[in-house]
């Protein structure tokens, strides 16, 4: 089973020319860039998380459409205590008002999570990072190989050498997936809450459904992209938690040994 | 492993120094034209003042969304306000007929103005949205006479920048940049969906400012202030809220 799993990897054709520069000096797992890149998105992600729930709290009701108070029928309501008392939880107490920093660190950390991503999508693009480790073969997408990439993890199995030094089908459509469309949302529908914003791009707005649905699509998205955090952290303790996150640090792996 | 040669270290010095002055000269141009705002300082500086240069430059002129009749809320959220002061009731007592708006300032002629007077000028509706930082909004028809108009009479001097706007509730206060306040849908807002603005929504006189967010919409207001500076208004940052460590500029 491993043996067909690894056999159907595109990163198969690319080894040989890969082994052959390596015998002088390994070529990085991660460019420069990613590596930059990715641990600066890391922060600003927890920023935001941060910042982004402490937001909630003061309003944890969410509506469809343009507009929605605590007057209105929300379409669902998390059940946590909020830091407003004109918001009926349940709880007998109100929590402390944090949303001064939390709204100050959740546009900074936005301005330079943005800012990062575009240097990456933008060298991704020039650099043809996008179309040589993430844009999948032909092969990458048959039902037998995104099934075998699908089960091998849930059976706890490590990825081999060579699985490791590149992505299988399901990770590169993931990945893609992240990248250009949960991202983009993100962004998108935060934007679309800024009034300003609206006033000068209406169509941010109604294109969503409204003001409080660009609010709730916001609150989805970032379920969606914690769920791949999880998935993504759990992936990198199977592939070997110190060989992989040292590989996003130094751009090196240690070959193979973390047996040893 | 690292591998300076003469070469690299002299270029990385020269783009490290074009860095340098480049962002010297973006921090100075930025200054020229109004795109720092007063609370640039601190770990937030950064944030602040990429959200208000870029909204200034995307936004100056634009008009915030307006929307039909139809889509106004039935039931407008009263947000809380502080108890009301004695001399709040005392003047709600006279159905405000004694309520003042005084303006002072960088101007021609300070003057003070009634309700009635705010009333008599021509009035203007807009059917907006008031969101809050927190989350919630609703669509209303605001009704007033916009700011604009106010700092017309008074004739405002070219080298004003800001104007701050005082309520009567305790220690509260506000200002905006002469783009927010010149804006047309800027309003001293008296009226809403068609009758008086109510005591709890602001009444009788609130400024109504539906490119930002409900924080910077203050109620009852008494006091305008047009200035060049914001030094010596609290501590210089603009805003009550911003003492308390809320952003000057709430477009967001």
């Amino acid at each position: 089973m491993a043996k067909l799993g690894s056999a159907q990897l595109p990163a198969d054709a690319s080894v040989p020319s890969r082994a052959s520069t390596a015998v002088t000096k390994p070529a990085p797992r991660h460019s420069a860039l990613v590596r930059v890149t990715h641990w600066i998105t890391t922060l600003c992600f927890f920023a935001l998380l941060v910042s982004g729930i402490e937001i909630v709290i003061s309003h944890p009701r969410f509506y469809w459409g343009e507009t929605g108070t605590v007057l209105t029928t929300p379409l669902f309501q998390l059940p946590i205590p909020s830091s407003r008392k004109s918001v009926p939880t349940g709880y007998g107490y109100v929590l402390p008002d944090q949303n001064g920093w939390s709204r100050a660190l959740h546009f900074e950390a936005a301005w330079i999570a943005v800012l990062t991503g575009l240097l990456y999508v933008i060298s991704g693009l020039l650099t043809r990072h996008f179309r040589e480790d993430l844009v999948p073969s032909r092969a990458d997408l048959s039902g037998r190989a995104l099934l075998i990439s699908f089960a091998k993890p849930l059976r706890f199995e490590r990825p081999s050498a060579t699985e490791a030094s590149s992505y299988n089908g399901l990770q590169r459509l993931t990945y893609l997936f992240v990248i250009f469309i949960l991202f983009p949302l993100v962004i998108w529908s935060g934007l679309a809450m800024s009034l300003a914003f609206a006033s000068a791009f209406p169509w941010s707005v109604t294109l969503l459904g409204g003001r409080q649905s660009a609010r709730t699509i916001h609150f989805f998205v970032t379920v969606a992209l914690v769920l791949f955090l999880f998935v993504h952290i759990a992936m990198v303790c199977l592939a070997g938690f110190w060989n992989r996150t040292g590989a996003m640090i130094t751009g090196r792996t240690a070959t193979r040994k973390e047996h040893a | 492993m690292i591998n300076l040669s003469r070469r690299k270290l002299i270029l990385s010095g020269l783009a490290a120094t074009a860095g340098a002055s480049g962002l010297a000269v973006v921090a100075r141009l930025s200054q020229k034209y109004g795109l720092v705002p007063p609370d640039h300082g601190g770990i937030y500086g950064l944030g602040e003042t990429l959200t208000y240069a870029s909204q200034r430059l995307l936004t100056r002129h634009s008009l915030a969304r307006e929307f039909p009749h139809s889509r106004i809320s039935p039931r407008p959220f009263p947000n809380e306000i502080s108890p009301l002061t004695e001399e709040f009731k005392r003047l709600q007592g006279g159905r405000f007929a004694d309520w003042r708006l005084s303006v002072d300032g960088l101007v021609a002629e300070p003057a003070s103005f009634s309700i009635a007077d705010l009333k008599s000028y021509p009035s203007r509706s807009h059917i907006t949205e008031l969101a809050c930082e927190e989350g919630w909004s609703y669509i209303a028809e605001w009704t007033g006479v916009p700011l604009s108009h106010v700092l017309n009479l008074v004739g405002v001097h070219p080298e004003a920048k800001y104007v701050v706007y005082t309520s009567m509730e305790p220690d509260t206060w506000d200002s905006i940049d002469m783009a927010d306040a010149l804006h047309p849908q800027t309003f001293l807002c008296y009226g809403m969906n068609g009758g008086d603005l109510p005591v709890r929504h602001g009444g009788p006189l609130r400024m109504r400012l539906p490119r930002q967010v409900g924080y910077k919409n203050l109620k009852f207001i008494t006091h305008l202030t047009v200035t060049d500076k914001l030094k010596g208004f609290g501590n210089g940052c603009g805003s009550v809220a911003c003492e308390y460590g809320y952003a000057w500029y709430a477009g967001i």
